[in-house]
Formats: structure tokens, C-alpha cells, sequence
């Protein structure tokens, strides 16, 4: 193990090369070009034997991913915001082939206005393709993370797609010590992939092509098993990874300081730093104040949620992203989880930080003390620059 | 049944398995007396519904044939006529 003080995209880097990917296929777009701008080095230098193949799209690196992984290379591409649009035909693809590719997305706010910064808008658009999702919070969670997926993305109960990803800047650009593991240590983690059951060099073989009603149905609710499944199959590989390395990350649904609390606040990515440094000094002021972090979205960690439910009064959701016509993606999500069970609490959405905007504590703060007490509108948008009162 | 399907949507024969023209209202019928074998109706058809036979007259494939019509529309003789299918 070496530690080196890398930005979350060499950590995006770093993860695939550890990985021994076979094929890479990307495009860069800003904030995402140093990704694969070091992988590209690390093909050139001979570091990493592998395929980059270069394309005119993000339309096409997928489908290069796609075909590559059809044939059993372990593939990565990376992309962002308006890449990871043009991506969504593809992205359906993946899922339905059952492709288990990996992808690292840097999230960014989608145009128009034009924006580079970041916001959860670009992924959320695509929660419904059928690739799982994680949200990571810190560079080291970023590689490990990514890691991870190439396991749970090829592990025969799953063969899913995965897309790992990080908040443009706050990440992708910021440095912070990052433990890179030892490449054998990734290797006991990480075989190589086994042979591909989907296509094989030179038998013909038709890929994801036209299905009747009488087979569709049951294609899709295979991806759903396999989505349901990937939950369980999840934590073991995170306790292997532990095991291996000494980091855990705390599974699909992380907390921080719920055992007592009766107030919750669900936060994704970076935001998660600043509300755990708020959760602390609002404790030292006596508030039963706690966090649970949206590490994977897909699956949505339904189950955790509602056991948290049982304990809290409160809960609040931080959304960086917004659904058109009902509300924050991640509120609507954690609603939806929580109706059919039994514990109810008390359930507001905050809407913060699109397009870059910072995130600050008091935000944070001012959100946990409405929790607590006030009664304020079901869902509001922080700090909006208006004459009227946000809503 | 579920359980029977591999996981990820393969199959090991070629795509004309699947017979496509189950919707067909109207069939195309073609007078042999008026065709040219000019091969229009072939270049036109979106689909692979025509083939020839053995003296180059067309042949409508109605495992594929969807009746669109665009073989009778481009037909210059107009030997091509649309019937309704029983």
C-alpha cells in the first residue's frame, strides 16, 4: 500500500488500473478529462495493458464498452452531465445486455444555463436505466468504491453495470490522501473476470435483439431480481474488501450518530461532509441531531431507511438535484420507501446546491433546526435568490 | 417461463425466426402479366418481405410482409394491388 495525495478523478484513475480493465472507451468532457486523460497515460507508458479505444461520442464509448463487455473484457469509461445524456440510449443497453460495465461520472449541472459545476441532476436523469449507483463523499471513498463495482458489477447474481460517482470540483479537482491498495491485494480482491457466458468469438450469437410479448416481461423482471439481489451481494463484497484493506464504508445507507437521535438528515456525496461537522456542533448544543448518507441509489436502500425509520421522528433530505412538477429525486425516493412501512416520521425535503452553489453548514444547520422546530413547507428551496419566499 | 430465458437477452439463431406480420391488413398481390422484374418493389420493401423465384419475378414473403403498400405505391406498371386479408 502507497498513500498518494491525488484528486478524485486520479482516484477514478488509479481504480481502473488497479482493476486491470482490458478496454477503455471515453470522450472526455470537462470535469472529467483528467480521468481518462491518466488512464491514457498509463496505456501509453505500458503501466496498464489495455484497449483505449478513442471515439467520436460518448454514444460510442459506451457501445464500445458494451461489445467489449459482451465478450468478457472488463471495460471502464468515464463521463459527465451533457457525455452521460448522450450516453442514455446506451445506458439502457448495458443494463438489458447485462453488461456489467464501470463507469465513473463526475457529477455536473446540465445546460441550459451552461454550467461545469456540480449538481446531481445529470445522474439522477438516469435512475431508471438499470445501472446501480453510488455516490461517493471522499476521494479514498471514491477508489475503493469503484473497486468494489467492478466486483458486484461481475458477480453472477448481479451483472449490472455501475457507475460510480463524485461531485464535480469538490472531488474531481480537489486533492486529498488517498490510500492506493498494493496490487496484489487488489488482485486476491479482484480475479479476473470470468469467462463471459453472453457471447462467444466465433459462434453466432444475437445480442438484446427483437423480443416478442411473450419473453420481454420476464427479461426486465430478471434486471429487477438482479437489482434486488445486488443489495446482499453488496455488503459481502464490502466485508471482503475490509478484510483485505481495513476500509469499510458503510454499506448502502451509512449513518452517523442516529442511535439516539430523534432528527435525521439524508445527505448525498460532499454535502455529507459539511452536514457531519454540523450533526457535531449541533450535538455539543444539546440537539439529538444524526445523518444517514445515500451512498447507493440504485439499489435505494429501502430496507435501512425504513429501519431508521423506526428510531426517528424526523427526517429531512438534502436533494442536489430536482424532479420537474414533484419534488427532490431523493425525497421523492425516500418517501416512496418509507409510505407502506410502518413508522411515519415527520418528512421534509431541502433542495440545495444546483449548478455548483455552495452548500454551507449554516445551510445545513438552518435546515436541521427547521426539522426540529418549525413547521415549514413539505419541501423548499434553500437560499434562493428571490423576492418572494422560497418555495 | 422465466426461469427458462438465459439471463441476458441471447439467442443463437438468426432474426428470421421471428415471423413479423401477424398485424397485416392488407396483402400485396402481384400480377405477373404487368411486371417488368424491374426489382423496384425489392429496393423499396423497408423489411426483407420480397425474394425472387427462379425466373427473377418477385415473390411477396408473408412471414415478413407487414402490408405497408410502399412495393404497390412505387410499382410502375402498377402490377402490385392491395387486398384486404379475410
Amino acid at each position: 500500500m502507497t498513500q498518494l495525495v491525488i484528486s478524485g478523478n486520479y482516484a477514478q484513475s488509479y481504480a481502473a488500473k488497479l482493476a486491470r480493465v482490458h478496454v477503455v472507451s471515453a470522450y472526455p468532457i470537462t470535469p472529467q478529462t483528467a480521468i481518462v486523460e491518466k488512464i491514457a497515460e498509463f496505456v501509453a507508458s505500458g503501466a496498464l495493458p489495455a484497449e483505449y479505444i478513442k471515439v467520436e461520442s460518448e454514444h460510442s464509448a459506451m457501445q464500445a464498452c458494451i461489445s467489449a463487455s459482451a465478450l468478457g473484457a472488463r471495460t471502464y469509461t468515464a463521463t459527465s452531465s451533457q457525455g452521460l445524456l448522450l450516453m442514455h440510449e446506451l445506458l439502457h443497453w448495458a443494463a438489458g445486455a447485462r453488461t456489467p460495465v464501470v463507469m465513473g461520472v463526475v457529477n455536473r449541472a446540465v445546460a441550459p444555463p451552461w454550467s461545469i459545476w456540480t449538481d446531481h441532476g445529470d445522474t439522477m436523469s438516469q435512475r431508471d436505466t438499470g445501472w446501480i449507483q453510488f455516490y461517493g463523499e471522499s476521494n479514498q471513498e471514491v477508489l475503493d468504491t469503484t473497486l468494489m463495482a467492478f466486483r458486484l458489477a461481475e458477480h453472477p447474481e448481479v451483472r449490472l453495470p455501475a457507475m460510480v460517482t463524485e461531485d464535480a470540483f469538490y472531488l474531481s479537482h480537489t486533492v486529498e490522501p488517498v490510500d492506493i491498495p498494493g496490487q496484489d491485494q487488489v488482485d486476491a480482491f479482484l480475479p479476473p473476470r470470468e469467462r463471459s457466458s453472453t457471447l462467444e468469438v466465433g459462434k453466432a450469437m444475437r445480442l438484446g435483439s427483437f423480443t416478442g410479448p411473450e419473453h420481454y416481461m420476464e427479461f426486465r423482471h430478471k434486471i429487477a431480481k438482479a437489482m434486488v439481489r445486488t443489495r446482499d451481494v453488496f455488503l459481502e463484497i464490502e466485508d471482503d474488501y475490509a478484510r483485505i484493506t481495513g476500509r469499510n464504508h458503510g454499506g448502502l445507507l451509512p449513518t452517523y450518530k442516529t442511535d439516539d437521535a430523534d432528527t435525521v438528515l439524508v445527505t448525498m456525496g460532499t454535502a455529507t461532509t459539511t452536514a457531519r461537522g454540523v450533526v457535531d456542533a449541533m450535538r455539543a448544543d444539546g440537539h439529538k441531531v444524526g445523518l444517514a448518507k445515500l451512498r447507493t441509489f440504485r439499489p435505494f436502500p429501502v430496507q435501512e431507511l425504513r429501519d431508521l425509520a423506526t428510531r426517528v421522528d424526523r427526517i429531512g433530505v438534502l436533494d442536489r438535484s430536482f424532479t420537474f412538477g414533484a419534488a427532490g429525486a431523493a425525497f421523492t425516493e425516500v418517501a416512496g420507501a418509507l409510505y407502506a412501512a410502518p413508522h411515519h416520521p415527520q418528512l421534509r425535503g431541502f433542495v440545495a446546491g444546483l449548478g455548483g452553489r455552495d452548500i454551507t453548514a449554516a445551510m445545513v444547520r438552518e435546515a436541521l433546526l427547521d426539522l426540529l422546530t418549525r413547521d415549514g413547507p413539505e419541501s423548499s428551496w434553500v437560499e434562493l435568490k428571490s423576492r418572494t419566499e422560497a418555495s | 417461463m422465466e426461469e427458462d430465458l438465459p439471463e441476458a437477452p441471447i439467442a443463437t439463431t438468426p432474426s428470421d425466426v421471428n415471423h413479423t406480420a401477424s398485424w397485416r391488413t392488407f396483402r400485396p398481390v402481384i400480377d405477373l402479366k404487368l411486371c417488368t422484374k424491374c426489382n423496384v418493389c425489392w429496393k423499396f420493401c423497408p423489411d426483407d418481405a420480397i425474394a425472387f423465384d427462379g425466373v427473377g419475378f418477385p415473390v411477396i414473403r408473408l412471414d415478413y410482409c407487414k402490408g405497408c403498400a410502399i412495393c404497390a405505391e412505387e410499382c410502375k406498371p402498377k402490377a402490385i394491388t392491395m387486398v384486404k386479408e379475410d
